[in-house]
């Protein structure tokens, strides 16, 4: 993009506009601040950092009070900016206006590695990279870089690896949780089954979710390290360890009694009506997806512990799958207020502030469980920290996005074929393939 | 109502743009007459509010006020700069004043019109990153990509059916509503869409075409119509255990005994598959008495699990009503029905042995209606929605021009002795063809661009069944493509698409001027 100048002044003109018309207040806080009174004891008084994020509302306060206890640590100033749904399109315009926030949380890995191309993102200084060395597996110290640089460190994570189920259906059909998927399969699933109440209400309408059964099915039964080969297509989707997971997803796709509405039922239901299924009209008795399935269940109005119980996602091979997904941070300012808040994220100290708050869970393994505010989220971070090296994030997220991340398009699209036709492993696997090669080439 | 104008409204702000420009100065030599004075009042209204209304002034039918200018301008322009000079008394002001008053119009217009047309053109030749130049392998990719084919096959099926259902749905009304009684009530309803957004009229149909019947209206509907004909009272679901120790199976859709059985035998018949609620009025489950061929049908569930597989205890219900059939070397040889306690016998049987079935028709489903959100309707689905919306504005746009035919030309045909369909046929119709054919013509440039409805009513597994080009662009762009190089292509290709309606609807605009 850069290379076009001409056409693009225009553009860049209209756009840095916009981006100032943006950032009002961050150039005129560091007067009013810089006379405060306890400024001498803080480091960072009348210091003033911008820190964009996506999150609004419950999530927004909370991470409010994070920044309130760093403020309150360093004197810093520090505003939050909601990008919206969309962080991307946020914060392009502002880079290519010569204005980024100090700090960015990025819903995406892939966002690093763009940005990092585009050198709008500034490598973190040692403090935040002891942090990251002493609390973080190395795998996610790989996550946030790019190029050998390390730009991002996940600071917010989703937990994908769990299966929701309706405590009043099990209790009806007689039916357990499971801890292996053949049992799943074989006793769970089949047990409500034979009782009329259909196991699993799947969200296929909305790919992710069918993407995020693959991850699981496929960390467990194909191991971390094949796992990160796919991810980076380094083993084609053609693999026999990819067939050997289909297989398996075949064992619910295939059949009609297992899905609510059979598949062409799943098919057109999106995410979160599963959730309303198997909570609110009481039709299915399962829902495979992540911990932020709980805001669904408020709404259905059932209790989360109660009749909302989770089953930790069952092995499908050697390994107990834990696939996060979450938000990195990344600087965009060279500021020392910028790393100070980063390395304050990364911290054990400013992770078991976060902790505290409703919604958040850490992939911070040093961030103890007894800090989370329920049971249900203590038991997820128990499940992190067992797991240890083996956690992955997902995968889907970690590819690019015409292949992992576009309704009607490359994985979204051939899982949601498989599930039409579930007999067809091989040519789903070409399809898959073809699409991967395509977008990873790029 | 803006909706509308989206299609049109490039080209016609250009032309306003450049027709607008030498307006005042034309006006000049006929400064004497009272319509100049006319002319440059609206010229200047124009400006003062600026490019946002001025699309709007161009297509809402006061074509009459905008079109003379493009219509004139290749006449005027010429003879301009000597009549501007040698005028000495002007009303108008000058043509400096002129320009200023028409500068900032002119800089959106160019900023929001022109720029990103050139800009897009230039950007679709170029790669995803935008520093290669990839000369037109953007384009060939969009006729040789089989997804990109399927899409335009979904733009020609959009187009060849929804305007043209929308127009015939309009002048219907329209000459209906002529006739009857409330028609403005009448009209005000079906225009009434019209007042709701496309995003809005796409979630209200995303819900319409649910399938659940509780759900969705469609379904409700048709299963109602459907039902009040043929009811299902069998048990939808039930089916034997699929283990290998269950004495009945499932072939074809039939439940059968595994082993083949004698008069004298007791059967059992254990299915499973319903929820233990769905028949708790029933009987409880007996085994049968002795004498000729007997056995029970029964739900082998037991609420909270438990219970003996494959025995009968003592809550489980029976399966009342049940047609069981008796069959030997492929033929039926006797039929009964099971007693309120699943249990059933046969009577009068000859010895032998026997296949004890019950055919599929008692445990058909109910209808659930039709899959409207699946591969196969969706773009006819859509296609309703979009009707849903646009029928009530066509009918508008019908009446206005239905109101202006002479009516003597109607009634010199009926007096000659014309029937009413030969009126509508002969008079009607042909006296309206040119608003018919802006109507259609418009709804074509409409249907080209159609997003919305397409982006919120097809649900993500269907989106490729039902993707069309905007859809395509704005998904390759920004909805997680990035390659904005395809993007503009894309972009560039609906243009192409779109300009020969545009072309033509504005001809036609002037030559009904003249």
């Amino acid at each position: 993009m850069r290379k076009l100048p001409p056409l693009q002044i225009g553009v860049v003109a209209v756009l840095a506009l916009a981006a100032a018309a943006c950032s009002n207040n961050s150039a005129s806080e560091p007067t009013t601040k810089g006379s405060a009174p306890a400024a001498e004891a803080k480091p960072l008084a009348g210091v003033s950092i911008e820190v964009a994020a996506k999150w609004t509302g419950d999530e927004q306060a909370s991470f409010e009070k994070v920044l309130k206890a760093f403020e309150e640590k360093t004197g810093a100033k520090v505003t939050y900016a909601s990008t919206g749904e969309d962080t991307g399109a946020y914060l392009g315009p502002r880079i290519q206006g010569g204005n980024p926030p100090d700090v960015a949380i990025l819903p995406q890995p892939g966002l690093v590695q763009q940005y990092a191309d585009q050198n709008a993102l500034k490598p973190l200084s040692s403090e935040v990279l002891a942090q990251i060395d002493q609390n973080y597996t190395p795998y996610w110290k790989e996550l946030g870089s790019a190029g050998g640089q390390v730009y991002g460190v996940l600071v917010k994570a989703a937990h994908k690896s769990l299966i929701w189920y309706r405590q009043s259906a099990f209790d009806d059909a007689g039916a357990q949780e499971a801890t292996t998927w053949d049992d799943l399969i074989g006793k769970t699933a089949q047990t409500l089954a034979d009782s009329g109440t259909a196991p699993f209400a799947l969200c296929a309408a909305s790919g992710w979710t069918l993407t995020d059964l693959f991850e699981n099915v496929y960390l467990s039964s194909a191991g971390p390290e094949n796992y990160d080969k796919l991810a980076k297509h380094e083993i084609p989707w053609t693999d026999p360890s990819v067939t050997a997971a289909l297989e398996k997803m075949a064992q619910i796709f295939g059949k009609k009694d297992f899905m609510l509405g059979g598949s062409s039922g799943a098919l057109q239901t999106d995410f979160p009506t599963c959730v309303t299924q198997v909570y609110g009209q009481k039709k299915a008795a399962m829902v495979i997806e992540a911990d932020f399935v709980a805001a669904s269940v408020g709404q259905s109005g059932a209790q989360v512990g109660e009749e909302a119980k989770i089953m930790p996602f069952p092995k499908a091979g050697d390994t107990a799958p834990v696939v996060l997904g979450g938000d990195v941070g990344v600087v965009m300012k060279d500021s020392t207020g910028a790393q100070a808040l980063l390395e304050f994220l990364a911290s054990k100290e400013g992770g078991e502030v976060w902790a505290k708050q409703p919604g958040y869970l850490s992939p911070n393994r040093n961030v103890s469980p007894e800090n989370y505010p329920n049971e249900l989220t203590k038991q997820l971070a128990e499940t992190i920290i067992s797991a240890g090296e083996a956690v992955r994030y997902d995968m889907s997220d970690l590819a690019p996005s015409a292949f992992g991340g576009t309704d009607g398009k490359g994985e979204w699209k051939h899982l949601q074929d498989f599930l039409r036709n579930p007999s067809d492993i091989k040519g789903i696997q070409q399809k898959l393939e073809a699409d991967a090669a395509k977008a990873y080439k790029k | 109502m803006t909706e509308r104008l989206d299609g049109p409204q490039a080209p016609g702000g250009d032309e306003l743009a450049a027709g607008a420009s030498p307006g005042p100065a034309e006006t000049e030599p006929d400064v004497a007459r009272p319509p100049a004075t006319d002319t440059n009042t609206d010229t200047s209204t124009d400006t003062d509010a600026d490019t946002a209304t001025d699309p709007t002034d161009t297509d809402t039918g006061t074509a009459i006020a905008t079109d003379p200018r493009p219509g004139a301008t290749g006449t005027a322009t010429a003879p301009r700069p000597a009549t501007g000079h040698t005028a000495a008394t002007r009303l108008s002001p000058s043509p400096k004043i002129a320009v200023f008053f028409l500068l900032p119009a002119l800089l959106l217009l160019a900023a929001w019109v022109i720029y990103p047309i050139i800009y897009s053109i230039f950007r679709s030749l170029f790669d995803a990153a935008g520093d290669r130049f990839v000369g037109l392998k953007n384009y060939a990719a969009i006729i040789s990509d089989p997804s990109m084919l399927a899409t335009l096959w979904h733009n020609a099926i959009w187009v060849a059916m929804a305007p043209l259902i929308v127009t015939v749905l309009g002048l219907i009304f329209a000459v209906m509503t002529e006739r009857i009684r409330w028609a403005t009530a009448f009209k005000l309803i079906l225009f009434m869409p019209m007042a709701v957004s496309l995003l809005a009229a796409g979630v209200i149909f995303r819900l319409v075409y649910e399938q659940d019947p509780d759900k969705g209206v469609a379904n409700a509907v048709i299963t109602t119509v459907h039902d009040t004909f043929s009811s299902s009272q069998g048990y939808p679901g039930a089916r034997p255990r699929e283990n290998d120790q269950a004495p009945v199976v499932l072939k074809n859709g039939d439940v059968v005994t595994r082993q083949p059985v004698q008069p004298g035998q007791q059967v059992l018949i254990p299915l499973v598959g319903l929820k233990p609620d769905a028949v708790e009025k029933a009987t409880p489950a007996k085994a049968a008495g002795a004498g000729g061929l007997s056995g029970t049908v029964w739900l082998d569930v037991v609420r909270g699990g438990g219970g003996t597989v494959n025995q009968i205890d003592g809550t489980e219900k029976g399966l009342a009503g049940i047609t069981v059939e008796a069959v030997a070397g492929g033929q039926v040889k006797a039929t009964t029905e099971t007693a309120a306690d699943g249990t059933f016998y046969f009577s009068g049987l000859s010895a032998g042995s026997y296949d004890v079935r019950l055919p599929q028709s008692n445990f058909e489903a109910a209808f659930n209606g039709i899959t409207w959100l699946g591969p196969t309707l969706i773009t006819l689905a859509i296609i309703g929605a979009y009707i849903w919306v646009w029928a009530g504005f066509a009918m508008v746009l019908i009446a206005a021009g239905l109101s202006a035919i002479p009516r003597d030309a109607l009634e010199a045909a009926r007096i000659d002795g014309a029937t009413e369909w030969q009126v509508f046929r002969r008079i009607t119709v042909p006296l309206l063809s040119p608003v018919l054919l802006v109507v259609f013509v418009t709804m074509v440039i409409n249907v080209l661009k159609v997003f919305d409805l397409v982006f919120i009513i097809a649900p993500g597994s269907v989106q490729p069944q039902a993707n069309v080009i905007a859809l395509e662009m704005w998904r390759v762009s920004f909805g997680g493509g990035g390659n904005q190089g395809m993007g503009s292509a894309l972009a560039i290709f609906l243009l192409v698409l779109v300009l020969p309606f545009m072309i033509f609807n504005i001809r036609r605009f002037r030559r009904d001027e003249r």
